[in-house]
């Protein structure tokens, strides 16, 4: 068994009277696909944006590899190697599909103003070498013939693979996907678990996932926590929460 | 077609209700008395015009409709663009030396204009945040050269690069606290930053002469040869060295060519840094602030680079502009100024960077021209941006975004 990557314990967040999460706790490990599932209003989202550092949680401890990122902004909590898609894609839409790759390489790539406006051979370079690696990612994605479209012009399913190919290019340490599979066909959906193994088999990377769709959930996840109002109601493998009976109780009713 | 009528009856009555007012209200003064005479013709002719032009509005529009023809400039691509701007600056350098002495002294005007509207177009259009106090970086930087001669006795060459960095940090002062404020927010912090640099320049008597200003500016030397008829301490003018005879032409040629380097360096970099990281990290900003937090952007000081840029143009023509006229004053950075450069930008088309120059052409050019109509300036101002804003909202200019390219 390896070690927790990221821990979260006791987690609560409150809007005015809303108690939104309340009281969970869990760790994602290294190279582990964990899923947070549960009903509408369940609360995962809220758990995501605590963590990826868009909500100040009211209590609770957030720590990636043993250093608190607890209430940092998320632009800081995305340099731990902690980043996310979007319940709805949130591409640059006006901005090509290559040049959404090279936004987010902005962190690793700090060229000096000088440099660039005389375009100086060591500016030339790390455009080229930025470029090589997106156009790797888009080929690894299948998407490379739009590398040159505006994104808010792809079909539905490649806008998705290309925001996680956007996270990826920032080399993340813990993807957080937050409903990836949603609006995708029969088909994608397989392309998706494939990628999601992929991912985590050559690039080593966790995965923290919250998804509706079951078979995928199911068939991907090493670990699931299940959670119901805010509050976490079980925490284990998947056919350990398939067979739980508050689980069925909590998605079905009584 | 009843309802069309309708429509054209109503536009009429609203038409009138409008002009009245400006027509209607006519004072005059015969000896002591003082009456209103209203204008009749003036009313009724504008109210016919509005009816029939509403009644045949709609088989305006089904023709249009049918032949699809509303006219349109195309999106300028990239090569088109940089064949505009290769023709504009050949124009511009061959412009003074066969005009007469006002025209290079109006294009010179448009080359302030036309930097301040690139730097601007770095914050509102690159950035997409909505400055509505830019005029308050270019006053910044007029008044740290007109400041520095007064006090220090600096050369325009000595002060200009200060003049930018001052701009800069005043861009950088009024960032920080504000940046975190959104759309309308930062416009209106921004209006007040303007307003405010103004009421400090008036109101601090004793350093920058309130109201009354500053004069007797000197223009700028030549690599320390001075510009003038007679040096003022006794070393050799430009035109002893050079063994020509003083001419006050040569002097505003000689400016304007020195405007024009500062716009092209203003249109250099802006156009270098679009396609630079940070530029695609204005974009990416502009587009959506919480994905680029979450690839790990800092908005903050992202948006406080182009603010920061944008102010330091600001600064660089204000320094310029003191150099020129001589004189500074509080007069010349009112709110209308600010305004007038906003308009330059999104007339030309957000982003776009010939659009910017071409509009700032535009304003600039066209009042001078249009002298005698100069009471219904700001009205025709007014009719222009309404009507660009209906018919095209991406500006005279648009360009298609300087992509890069994955070539296969």
């Amino acid at each position: 068994m390896s070690e927790a990557l990221l821990k979260v314990s006791g987690l609560t967040m409150r809007f005015g009277g809303l108690l939104a999460v309340d009281q969970v706790d869990f760790e994602v490990r290294k190279d582990e696909v964990f899923a947070i599932i549960g009903p509408n209003g369940a609360g995962k989202t809220t758990v995501f944006n605590c963590v990826g550092g868009f909500y100040k949680p009211t209590t609770g401890d957030i720590l990636m590899d043993g250093q608190t990122i607890t209430g940092e902004p998320s632009h800081k909590v995305a340099r731990h190697g902690l980043v996310r898609t979007f319940q709805n894609v949130r591409l640059f839409k006006n901005l090509t599909v290559l040049e959404n790759l090279l936004v987010a390489q902005h962190t690793q790539m700090q060229t000096g103003l000088l440099h660039g406006l005389l375009k100086v051979p060591s500016f030339r370079k790390s455009e080229s070498d930025a470029k090589r690696r997106a156009a790797e990612w888009l080929d690894f994605m299948g998407i490379r013939q739009y590398a040159n479209r505006e994104a808010g012009n792809l079909a539905y399913g490649h806008q998705r693979r290309l925001e996680i190919a956007r996270c990826m290019i920032t080399k993340p340490r813990l993807l957080m996907l937050d409903e990836p599979a949603a609006g995708l066909n029969p088909q994608e959906k397989r392309d998706l678990q494939a990628l999601i193994d992929q991912l985590r088999r050559e690039f080593g990377v966790a995965v923290l996932l919250i998804e509706h769709d079951m078979s995928l959930v199911m068939g991907v996840s090493d670990r699931i926590l299940v959670m119901e109002h805010g509050k976490p109601i079980t925490t284990g493998l998947p056919e350990e929460v398939r067979t739980d009976p508050r689980v069925i109780k909590a998605y079905l009713g009584e | 077609m009843f309802q069309n009528l309708k429509n054209a009856v109503i536009a009429a009555a609203m038409a009138g209700i409008i002009i009245a007012p400006v027509f209607g209200l006519q004072i005059l003064r015969r000896g002591m008395e003082t009456y209103l005479q209203p204008e009749w013709d003036y009313i009724l002719g504008g109210m016919a015009i509005i009816f029939v032009f509403q009644l045949l509005r709609p088989l305006l529009a089904r023709r249009k409709r049918a032949g699809e023809s509303r006219w349109r400039l195309p999106a300028i691509s990239d090569k088109g663009r940089q064949r505009a701007i290769m023709v504009l600056v050949l124009f511009a350098l061959v412009w003074p030396f066969f005009t007469g002495r006002a025209q290079v002294d109006i294009a010179t005007l448009v080359l302030i204009y036309v930097m301040l509207g690139l730097g601007l177009n770095i914050v509102v259009g690159f950035a997409g945040l909505l400055d509505l106090g830019f005029v308050g970086f270019y006053a910044v930087g007029a008044y740290t050269y007109a400041l520095l001669y007064h006090w220090a006795g600096w050369g325009f060459w000595e002060a200009l690069p200060l003049a930018g960095l001052m701009s800069a940090f005043f861009g950088f002062i009024l960032g920080f606290p504000v940046l975190r404020l959104r759309g309308d927010y930062l416009a209106i912090v921004t209006l007040g930053f303007g307003e405010i640099i103004r009421l400090m320049l008036i109101n601090l008597y004793g350093l920058t002469g309130g109201p009354d200003g500053i004069s007797g500016i000197p223009k700028p030397s030549f690599f320390g040869y001075q510009l003038v008829r007679r040096s003022t301490d006794g070393s050799p003018t430009f035109h002893e060295m050079m063994g020509w005879t003083f001419s006050s032409q040569d002097v505003v040629i000689y400016l304007y060519l020195m405007a024009l380097c500062l716009a092209l360096v203003t249109l250099f970099v802006s156009s270098r840094v679009i396609r630079m990281p940070i530029g695609r990290a204005w974009e990416a900003l502009r587009e959506d602030e919480i994905a680029c937090r979450s690839l790990g952007l800092n908005p903050t000081t992202i948006k406080l680079s182009a603010f920061t840029m944008g102010a330091m143009f600001a600064g660089f023509g204000g320094a310029f502009f003191a150099a020129r006229q001589g004189l500074v004053n509080p007069e010349s950075f009112t709110f209308i100024e600010s305004a007038l450069i906003l308009a330059i930008v999104v007339l030309g088309g957000m982003g776009s960077q010939v659009g910017v120059i071409l509009a700032a052409i535009l304003l600039t050019v066209v009042p001078e021209i249009a002298r005698e109509f100069a009471e219904y300036r700001m009205l025709i101002f007014g009719l222009v941006m309404v009507v660009m804003m209906i018919w095209r909202p991406q500006g005279l200019l648009p360009v298609k975004r300087p992509h890069v390219e994955l070539e296969s």
